[in-house]
């Protein structure tokens, strides 16, 4: 499955792109996908393992189960206020 | 009542909409711009957010502030886009029957959601240099 993965702030100025294509294995999970997106993004790699990984507007944990239609996103730390 | 927005924060509208007739307390905080953090000098920010989510959880702030203390009523505004030094970028107006849980609630309103509402900001220097501020000791929104 192809789970397209949302990116922000210095997360999409690092790597020049908005959102990240991952091509995964049905029945991936989170976990799966920060390590895809470790290879893909080696750029990011450091900012990304202080980031959170969204799923459908929720940080998930590692082992949480991917559906195609996840809405996925990386959430660096945030500095809103 | 929540909302971000790319239009200056009229905060005298936002507290006069948090009042209540049983309400004797209303607290009101805003953030503005700084021109100084540490040694650095500000010229003006950027603020992003990551929309859908971000309004989740202010939803989520607001419902939980609600069943902490007596809130009449909640208003929360940031905004996004370009901000110079002094200008507001975010607004917190909590309204209560007493001062003690409105201070109380307006302080977790604020505290919350700056830990845990996926919204960021990239510091503008005067020399044209930019840099995004991703340094909250937990990463992104536990």
């Amino acid at each position: 499955m192809l789970i397209r993965v949302k990116l922000f702030a210095a997360m999409r100025d690092l790597t020049g792109d908005e959102v990240a294509k991952v091509e995964l294995p049905d029945g991936a999970t989170v976990g799966d996908l920060r390590r895809e997106l470790g290879k893909q993004l080696p750029l990011a790699r450091s900012l990304l393992l202080r980031s959170a990984i969204a799923v459908n507007h929720d940080v998930a944990e590692a082992d949480r189960v991917l559906a195609p239609t996840d809405e996925c996103a990386v959430i660096p730390p945030v500095s809103g206020g | 009542m929540f909302r971000l927005t790319r239009d200056a924060i009229d905060y005298h509208a936002l507290t006069e909409s948090a009042r209540a007739p049983h309400c004797g307390a209303v607290v009101l905080f805003l953030g503005t711009v700084r021109d100084l953090t540490g040694e650095h000098v500000t010229a003006f920010l950027e603020y992003e957010a990551y929309a859908p989510m971000a309004e989740k959880k202010l939803a989520e702030i607001e419902a939980e502030a609600r069943r902490r203390w007596p809130v009449g009523e909640i208003a929360i505004v940031h905004r996004l886009g370009r901000l110079e030094v002094g200008e507001v970028s975010v607004a917190v107006a909590v309204s209560c029957p007493h001062r003690a849980a409105a201070f109380d609630a307006c302080r977790y309103v604020i505290d919350t959601l700056k830990e845990l509402v996926p919204i960021w900001k990239k510091e503008n220097a005067p020399d044209g240099t930019g840099e995004w501020v991703h340094q909250s000791a937990k990463p992104g929104a536990p």
